[in-house]
This record gives C-alpha cells, structure tokens and sequence, in this order.
C-alpha cells in the first residue's frame, strides 16, 4: 500500500490527479447540463494544435495548448451565438478545424515522442512546473466555480431567464468559457486530449443517477472523479497499464454497473409494486 | 390604471417575410391579459420584443414607463417561457433550488443565498400549493407540478408583470384548469399584471380580463 507512494513521481501524479479530479466534474456538471457535451473533445483536439505550434516555435506546450483552447472556446461560443438553433455545429467545426491544424502543424514537430504524450497523457511524468500549474489552476478554477456556483447554475437551467433575472450572463458565460479552456488544456497533458472529455462527462453521469439535488450531484461528481483516478492511478501503476486510459475505463465500468444495477433495482420495486 | 406596457405601430418581420404591421395595444396595471392567435402568428415573437430580445423593425415599446431598448429593471419582469417546462425535465435540482435561481441576482455576485431568501421561496411555493414538495427533484414531480414550481420561481422575486409563453403547453387537461385558476387568484389577491400568450382560448376566457388576437399581421381586441 505504502509502496507506491514512496516514489517521487507517482506523488506527483496522485497530487496532480486528485486536484484535476476536482476541478474536472465542476466545469463537466455545467457543460453537461448545457448539452455542450462534446465541447470537451472540441478543445481537447484543438489543444493538441496549441501543443504542436508550441513544440514548433519552441515555447512551452501546455502554453500553446492553453492559448490554443482559449481561442478554440471563444469561437465556439460567437458560432453558438451566431447559429443559435444548430448550436452543436460549433463544436463540429472547431474540432474539425483543431484536427486539421494539429495535423498539418504536427508534420513539422521533430520530437515526435513529446507530441504523442499528449494524445493519451502522461500523468506519471509530470514536471514540478507542471505541478505547480496544475496547482495554480485548480485552485483559481475551484474558487471562480465556487464564487460564481449559483450563476453558473441558473444560466445552465435557463440561460435567458437568468438574464431576464438579472445575471450577467455575457460576463459569466466569457469567465466560464476562459474555464473550460484552461482545465482542458491543462488535464490533455496530464490524462490526454483523447480521454478528458470524458473524465468531464462520467463522473457526472454517474452522479446523476444517485443526486438529490444539484448540490448534491456536484459533490457526487467530483466524489466518483477522485475515486476514479486514484483507482486508475493505482490500477495502472500495479497492472502496468497506461494510466489515462485505465482512469477512464474504470469510469465506463462503474457508470455500466450503476445503470445495470438500477435497472434491476427498479425492476424489482415494479414486481413488489405489483398486487 | 396606469399602463405598463404600451405599443404604438409596432412592425415585425424576418427578412422580408412581414410578421405583424402597425399594431397598437396597451397593457394596464392588474390586467389579466390572453393573446391568442394561429400558430406562426407572431405571438412569441412580440413577446420576445416586449422582453427585448428581438428589435421591432418599426414602431416603439414602453415598459413600466421606459423604451424597452433603455429598460433596464429586468427582475420587475417574470417570465416563463414556451420551453420552461422541457428545460427543467431532465435537470438534477430541487424545487426548492429552481425557484431560489431567481433570487440570485438580489443576492448578488459572490454571495451566497440567507435564511430571509430561504423564508421567501418557501413563500413562493407556498403560494403556487407546492411548499411540501420543495426538496423533491424536479423530474420527479408531474407536468403540472412542475408548471407550478415555474410559477413559483417568477413570482419568488416579486415581479409587477409576468408573461407566461403558454404556459399549459406539457399539461394535462385536469391540472389546466387549476393553473388558470391559480393565476386569475394570483392577479387578484396580489394585483399582479399578467400577459400570457394561450391556444386555450376555450378554457382561459373564464379567467382573463382582456384578450388580445393576433391574426394574418394585425392584432385586435376582442370582447366576447
């Protein structure tokens, strides 16, 4: 048990993880109720165009990334505005758009091993600037999500009665899509641009199934994130798996399991129900 | 009564396909007014201009005694909109939680909710007959109770008009009847002005004061 953490780098990662497993479900709760789903893969695709133009013009990657997803977030949210009834188009044509760019921008990136380990992560090897970022962002992302919790809600329910009510919503929507951006292009490095989306996406669909409330089902989504990724961290590390992958097939696993169970669970009510 | 609401020549079209020309109408306060009118009439839309959200391609608006383009005293409008009961279907929050949303802004940023916003929600629910089921969530309640939670969450910042977007649009036929007399008890115990835009003409004219017709681009009272 205590061996695991006796090296270095897997503190490192269990530091790192948890945090991202935070921060992670508290910008997935509001896209998912958003029905922005896939925004997360939009910007984690054009994350890798940020990681690849880093790697070219010699700047630090995850900068790249982060300005990359800034962008590709604003521009998201003008084509939404823009074509407010086919909304999801938005997210189509910023993905297509990311891979195309980190696709032509990749031919030129010569250390093609550090542009792959961004495509499925690479949690074990982070960096102590990469630690600190991640620190740095967790917390300034948890406190905005904190302090703008109630507002982040309301647009999610009813984005123009929250405006009719007074709520900034332009303001707070900027803020949160500035967010989105940052958690994304920092979490594409550490579990990979392939697989955050759905650390954005599971732990709330999980948590869904058992919340009461939307309190609730906030703490319920980072509960299920952070037993997610310690669980792949540990699993990974004994099994030498790849631990963003694993991180994430545990969550499909668990969120198959509770929907099997509940399935069966309220098929047994219905039979007792019956006279 | 003073007015609250008064259009004079107000013209809407999307490109060059004319919605409404020069139509006129004024809204009193403590009205209980139904506009009613065929589908793709431009009910919605004048609705959406009355709330600022579409600009009139001719005419002018007045709320409260302002140009709706320089009107700036939202939270004394509720609304509830055509969609209000779909976008809450699914959502994991409380009645309890939905209706306190409205709150938010006299909460102000960076603030979070006190007992006196607490006291004033269950007033609310307690109001529209659904305090009981505060902490239920929302996709538990029927489509009449949850009608009525979105009632509660316009009435919970104590607006001076609301305009309901058909608001029996999800509702079986019995709980119709019960909403439409909530509303009409609503509009005389509190005197508040409502403009709801119905189908329904059949059942709401027993509760309305005023009905308004919006048919082939003019818009017309009627007295029956």
């Amino acid at each position: 048990m205590t061996s695991i953490l006796e090296y270095d780098f897997m503190r490192r990662a269990f530091v790192v993880g948890i945090l991202l497993a935070f921060i992670i479900p508290c910008v997935g709760i509001i896209v998912v109720l958003k029905r922005l789903s896939m925004i997360g893969d939009a910007l984690s695709h054009t994350s890798l165009a940020g990681v690849a133009a880093g790697l070219v013009m010699s700047i630090n990657p995850i900068l790249g990334s982060i300005i990359a997803c800034i962008i590709a977030a604003l521009g998201i949210e003008i084509i939404r505005k823009k074509i407010p009834k086919y909304a999801e188009m938005s997210i189509a044509i910023i993905m297509s758009a990311g891979v195309g760019l980190a696709g032509v921008l990749s031919g030129f990136v010569k250390n093609s091993a550090n542009f792959n380990s961004f495509l499925f992560g690479s949690i074990v090897a982070i960096s102590n600037f990469e630690m600190l970022l991640v620190i740095l962002i967790s917390c300034t992302v948890m406190l905005i999500f904190f302090f703008l919790y109630k507002e982040l809600f309301y647009i999610a329910l009813d984005e123009r009665a929250a405006r009719l009510a007074g709520i900034p919503v332009k303001t707070v929507n900027f803020v949160f899509t500035i967010l989105t951006a940052v958690t994304v292009s920092v979490a594409a490095r550490t579990v990979g641009a392939l697989i955050v989306s759905s650390l954005m996406v599971i732990p709330v669909a999980c948590a869904m199934q058992f919340g009461k409330s939307y309190k609730q089902t906030v703490i319920y989504s980072v509960c299920f994130a952070v037993f997610f990724m310690v669980a792949g961290l540990y699993i990974s590390y004994y099994q030498r798996l790849k631990p963003g992958g694993t991180i994430v097939l545990i969550g499909v696993i668990c969120l198959i399991l509770i929907l099997i169970i509940k399935s069966i669970t309220a098929s047994i009510m219905l039979t007792k129900d019956k006279p | 009564m003073p007015k609250v609401i008064e259009a004079e020549n107000l013209s809407f079209s999307y490109g060059n396909e004319s919605i409404f020309t020069k139509i006129g109408f004024s809204v009193y306060k403590g009205d209980f007014v139904a506009v009613i009118g065929s589908n793709g009439t431009g009910k919605s839309t004048l609705m959406r201009i009355i709330l600022g959200e579409l600009t009139p391609t001719g005419g002018s608006i007045r709320i409260l005694n302002q140009d709706v383009e320089k009107f700036g005293d939202w939270p004394k409008i509720g609304y509830l909109p055509q969609s209000g009961l779909q976008s809450a279907d699914s959502f994991p929050a409380t009645a309890e939680e939905i209706v306190m949303a409205n709150l938010f802004s006299q909460i102000g940023l960076l603030r979070f909710p006190k007992k006196k916003h607490r006291d004033k929600v269950h007033q609310a629910l307690e109001l529209v007959g659904m305090d009981a089921y505060s902490k239920r969530m929302i996709s538990e309640l029927s489509g009449g109770q949850r009608q009525r939670v979105m009632l509660a969450r316009v009435l919970v910042s104590d607006p001076e008009i609301m305009i309901l977007d058909e608001p029996t649009t999800g509702v079986d036929a019995g709980t119709v009847k019960s909403l439409y007399e909530l509303l009409s008890s609503l509009n005389r115990e509190t005197g508040i002005t409502i403009v709801m835009v119905t189908h329904d003409i059949g059942r709401a004219s027993g509760y309305v004061s005023r009905i308004l017709s919006l048919e082939e681009g003019s818009l017309e009272e009627r007295n029956d």
